[in-house]
């Protein structure tokens, strides 16, 4: 039986104790790829695996990536919603890995609304 | 779907819709029977005997933004397509099991896909609430992720690291390349 080894692990934790010791930030903001059925035919994976590379590799240790079931929008897919602290959620649709980069950049990092690829702007939920 | 990780990772979404904390994914695959067997098995809230027979068709769905229910009907579709079937065992209270059997070189079988990313995306968004345990089997050799015993050994680093992800992603990949080359 192949396992992962403990040593490598322990070798992966120490490096992570060193550059990690901001993470006990508070959240400023959270990005939701909604991960249904359709969001997953429609390739929600791969939008998600591009973000979390982006969040992981520019060290945004205030954003939180999460998913949630389907938002009742299967033509629209893959979405996702960006909920900033005292803002209204915004909900982006027919993403691709280039504009959920460029949604993470211009709205997570700068505050701008990507309003070119947005649905609607407030009272959407992320369920 | 295009592949098997996919839908995958879409009926680990109703274990963790169903309040699941452990959830577990089995791929075996026995060469000399050819036949490939998937198991999610999930300690959510299960489901009554009713909830059952409907769950399998397309037309039902509990949730209320959409009428219709597509994951489980969409995985027994597959299983049929190569020759196999899908069922569900699931009890009110305790949990539920989907097992789904494929004819393993049919030509209609969809390819595994990118298991690794599968379970590294559900690790990074779930993984400090929910536990994975992935065990893939291609006759006796087998690979196995455990992230009970992984968050252990992580000691106060958190699962969903991106160092620690990156690094289990590898592993991953490493470990089923392994098992393949092995199993002939
Ligand atoms: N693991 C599970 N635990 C409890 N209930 C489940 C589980 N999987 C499926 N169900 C029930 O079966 C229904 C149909 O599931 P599915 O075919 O995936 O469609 P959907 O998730 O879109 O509703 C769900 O809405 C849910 O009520
Ligand atoms: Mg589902």
């Amino acid at each position: 039986m192949k396992k992962i080894k403990i040593g490598d692990l322990e070798k992966i934790r120490e490096k992570a104790r060193r550059t990690s010791s901001l993470r006990q930030n508070k959240a400023r903001a959270r990005i939701t790829v909604h991960m249904g059925t359709c969001g997953i035919a429609a390739g929600a994976r791969k939008i998600l695996t591009a973000l979390l590379d982006e969040v992981g590799q520019n060290n945004l240790d205030d954003v939180i990536v999460t998913t949630s079931g389907c938002a009742g929008l299967c033509s629209r897919e893959p979405m996702a919603t960006v909920e900033i602290e005292d803002e209204p959620p915004v909900k982006y649709v027919d993403l691709t890995n280039e504009k959920i980069k460029e949604i993470l950049n211009e709205h997570i990092i700068k505050g701008n609304i990507v309003k070119e690829y947005a649905l609607a702007i407030g009272s959407e939920r992320t369920h | 779907m295009e592949d098997l990780s996919l839908h995958i990772l879409d009926i680990v979404e109703n274990s963790i819709n169903a309040g699941a904390t452990k959830i577990e994914i089995m791929l075996a695959e026995d060469i000399n029977q050819n036949i490939l067997t998937l198991k999610i098995k999930d300690n959510g809230k299960g489901m009554d005997k009713e909830t059952v027979k409907k769950a399998l068709d397309p037309f039902y769905t509990t949730k209320t933004v959409r009428r219709i229910g597509l994951g489980l009907s969409m995985l027994a579709q597959a299983a049929k397509e190569a020759e196999g079937n899908m069922d569900i065992k699931s009890k009110k209270g305790k949990g539920t099991t989907i097992i789904a059997k494929f004819v393993h070189n049919h030509i209609d079988r969809k390819p595994f896909g990118n298991m690794a990313e599968t379970i590294i995306n559900l690790i990074a968004t779930k993984g400090l609430d929910i536990d994975i345990i992935y065990k893939h089997c291609k006759n006796e050799n087998c690979f196995i992720f455990d992230s009970i015993e992984i968050k252990k050994e992580l000691q106060d680093i958190a699962i969903n690291n991106p160092e620690v992800l990156s690094f289990l992603k590898k592993e991953i990949e490493k470990g089923l390349k392994e098992i393949r080359k092995e199993g002939g």
